[in-house]
């Protein structure tokens, strides 16, 4: 192997840098979440404790955190299926190149591309005319898919770009019809991907702020009720929820990076090219 | 003959089967996003008490707005958050991306290093917002080492609270979109174009300047897509880092929807969508995102 030129120490160097930038601050707050009962929001650290963290499982002033906490799971999981669900069938929907599918497609980049906020207004407007109550099972769910259905989609379409249609073809050769060709070999191909796709459905919804912000009702999701913490709450205790979000958060994101993994290895020991559909 | 009409009614039946699995997602979108714009654009006629809306259709919110000094201050400041994020985004984009891709020399570590960059992503923007309180306030972290290194003598108070903060959160937050796609489009480079530009002579410096960064246009274009909407739309980091102390549309917009006068936040927010989508319009004429995917 030829030597490494000097621009790669300096660019790893940057590289480091920019993930200490990435990381710094976040592991900053993790480790002041410890602080000792008296300790305040920046360093020094006076003392080491898990105060801050019993502080959150105590019923008290700052809020309901147990219940937007167990609200915005049930959300992120009705929003991971849906998102799941509909992209796929919008990406399957694309290959056939139907009448319209270019609107469809720009309707698709606006969603992506508007402002969050004009969704919670505009959903809000129409409910509160319409004398609904808006809630976040109903108008935070849907406008909550405005924002992840399009990277779903657009996952999709990176999936079917290196799609190998003669699996297809060859299935169709061999007298499936097109249901047994999608489940028997499209669907098979296409799911290691899906893991992706589910990954960003609840990742986006867990943490989505600006759009479920007048669309959730009075039920708060962790995100809006972070927020709200953020204006009267001027303890350690907010970087204990943080850190214990966050962990949450890595922990989901480990789950599904070691399911994707199982589900490629399970596939090379068992000999299946399966995935090899994907050029 | 029969042919040709079996042909057609394939092609019927090619567009309604299609038709029929875009459905939900077409449904979703109509509901959501297409419903809200009408909402938005109608509401923006409207007239407003000081408690309630009423129906109408006058131009009072748009004149005040398009009279109002306010909104050409505000608008040029959320021009300026996008410019300045943007270059810094893609500097920093560009390189780590270019690093990942070119000296990186195992897939294993691509993908592992990728990864590494891209978890932040997943978790939540308003707890990375928080986590800069520490680093920047005026006992932060930040000041004490500059302190002690003997840089200043007082604590910088511009660090937290002041365009500065703001800049670096939506740099922190969003880098990430421009690495994504850049790094993608490198990937997908020929490296054998690389290798003919060496053995014809180029030095390391013409070979980044007239092959790769021509050939990483898309992905350049994508991310910018990205961060500059990201940043335009944004009305939180921009509320949380400066303190309520700078402003940008969408602060505008929160204001107005917290004082109850939709209509104008309504009016505020169609002008915004429309200087959106017109920047994405020029953007979209450098780049077809589909085949870049």
């Amino acid at each position: 192997m030829e030597p490494r030129p000097t621009s790669f120490y300096i660019l790893s160097a940057i590289f480091v840098l920019f993930l200490v930038f990435l990381y710094g601050p976040t592991l900053t707050i993790a480790i002041l979440s410890f602080q000792g009962p008296g300790g305040g929001l920046t360093f020094p650290m006076r003392g080491v404790s898990l105060h801050w963290f019993k502080d959150l499982f105590q019923q008290q002033a700052v809020g309901d955190i147990w219940g937007s906490f167990s609200r915005s799971i049930v959300l992120g999981l009705m929003v991971m299926v849906t998102t799941v669900v509909v992209s796929v069938m919008g990406g399957l929907a694309f290959r056939k190149r139907f009448a319209g599918s270019g609107i469809l497609f720009y309707l698709i980049i606006t969603s992506l591309v508007i402002p969050s906020i004009l969704i919670s207004l505009g959903v809000g407007l129409i409910w509160s005319q319409a004398g609904l109550n808006v809630h976040w099972s109903t108008t935070g769910y849907g406008a909550q898919l405005t924002w992840t259905l399009p990277f779903g989609l657009l996952i999709m379409f990176a999936v079917f770009n290196r799609f190998d249609q003669s699996f297809e073809e060859a299935a169709r050769d061999l007298g499936a019809s097109p249901w047994q060709t999608l489940r028997h070999v499209v669907l098979p191909i296409i799911a290691p991907s899906l893991i992706g796709v589910a990954l960003f459905g609840f990742t986006l919804s867990y943490d989505e702020f600006a759009r479920t912000l007048l669309t959730s009702g009075s039920y708060n999701t962790l995100p809006l009720e972070i927020f709200g913490m953020t204006t009267n709450v001027t303890t350690p205790v907010l970087f204990a929820l943080g850190t214990l979000t966050t962990v949450f958060s890595l922990l989901i994101i480990g789950v599904f990076l070691i399911l994707a993994w199982i589900m490629n290895r399970k596939r090379s020991r068992q000999g299946s090219d399966a995935g090899k559909g994907l050029v | 003959m029969t042919s040709l009409k079996s042909r057609l009614s394939g092609n019927l039946n090619r567009h309604i089967m299609g038709w029929l699995m875009a459905m939900p997602m077409a449904l979703v979108l109509l509901v959501f996003l297409m419903a809200p714009i009408v909402m938005i654009t109608v509401v923006s006629f409207w007239g407003a008490t000081e408690w309630s809306i009423y129906p109408a259709f006058q131009f009072d919110n748009y004149e005040f707005l398009l009279t109002s000094e306010v909104t050409y201050r505000v608008f040029l400041n959320t021009f300026k958050y996008a410019l300045i994020t943007w270059i810094c985004t893609l500097l920093i984009g560009f390189t780590v991306a270019y690093f990942l891709a070119f000296h990186v020399r195992s897939l294993t570590w691509q993908i592992a290093l990728f990864l590494l960059c891209t978890i932040p992503f997943w978790t939540s923007n308003i707890i990375r917002m928080i986590s800069w309180i520490p680093f920047l306030g005026r006992n932060g972290l930040a000041n004490s080492a500059l302190i002690s290194w003997g840089v200043i003598d007082e604590p910088v108070e511009w660090l937290l609270f002041s365009d500065f903060s703001v800049i670096l959160a939506f740099v922190h937050l969003y880098t990430l979109f421009m690495v994504v796609p850049i790094f993608n489009t490198m990937m997908r480079i020929d490296k054998s174009l690389i290798e003919a530009a060496v053995d014809g002579g180029a030095k390391g410096w013409q070979v980044l300047w007239y092959v790769i960064i021509p050939l990483t246009k898309p992905g350049i274009m994508i991310g910018t897509i990205f961060v500059v909407t990201l940043v335009m739309g944004d009305f939180i980091t921009v509320r949380f880092m400066s303190g309520s102390q700078s402003a940008n549309v969408g602060r505008m917009i929160q204001n107005d929807i917290g004082l109850l006068q939709y209509p104008s936040a309504s009016a505020t927010a169609v002008i915004l969508l429309i200087t959106v989508l017109m920047v994405i319009g020029i953007l979209l004429r450098f780049v077809d995102i589909r085949k870049e995917l």
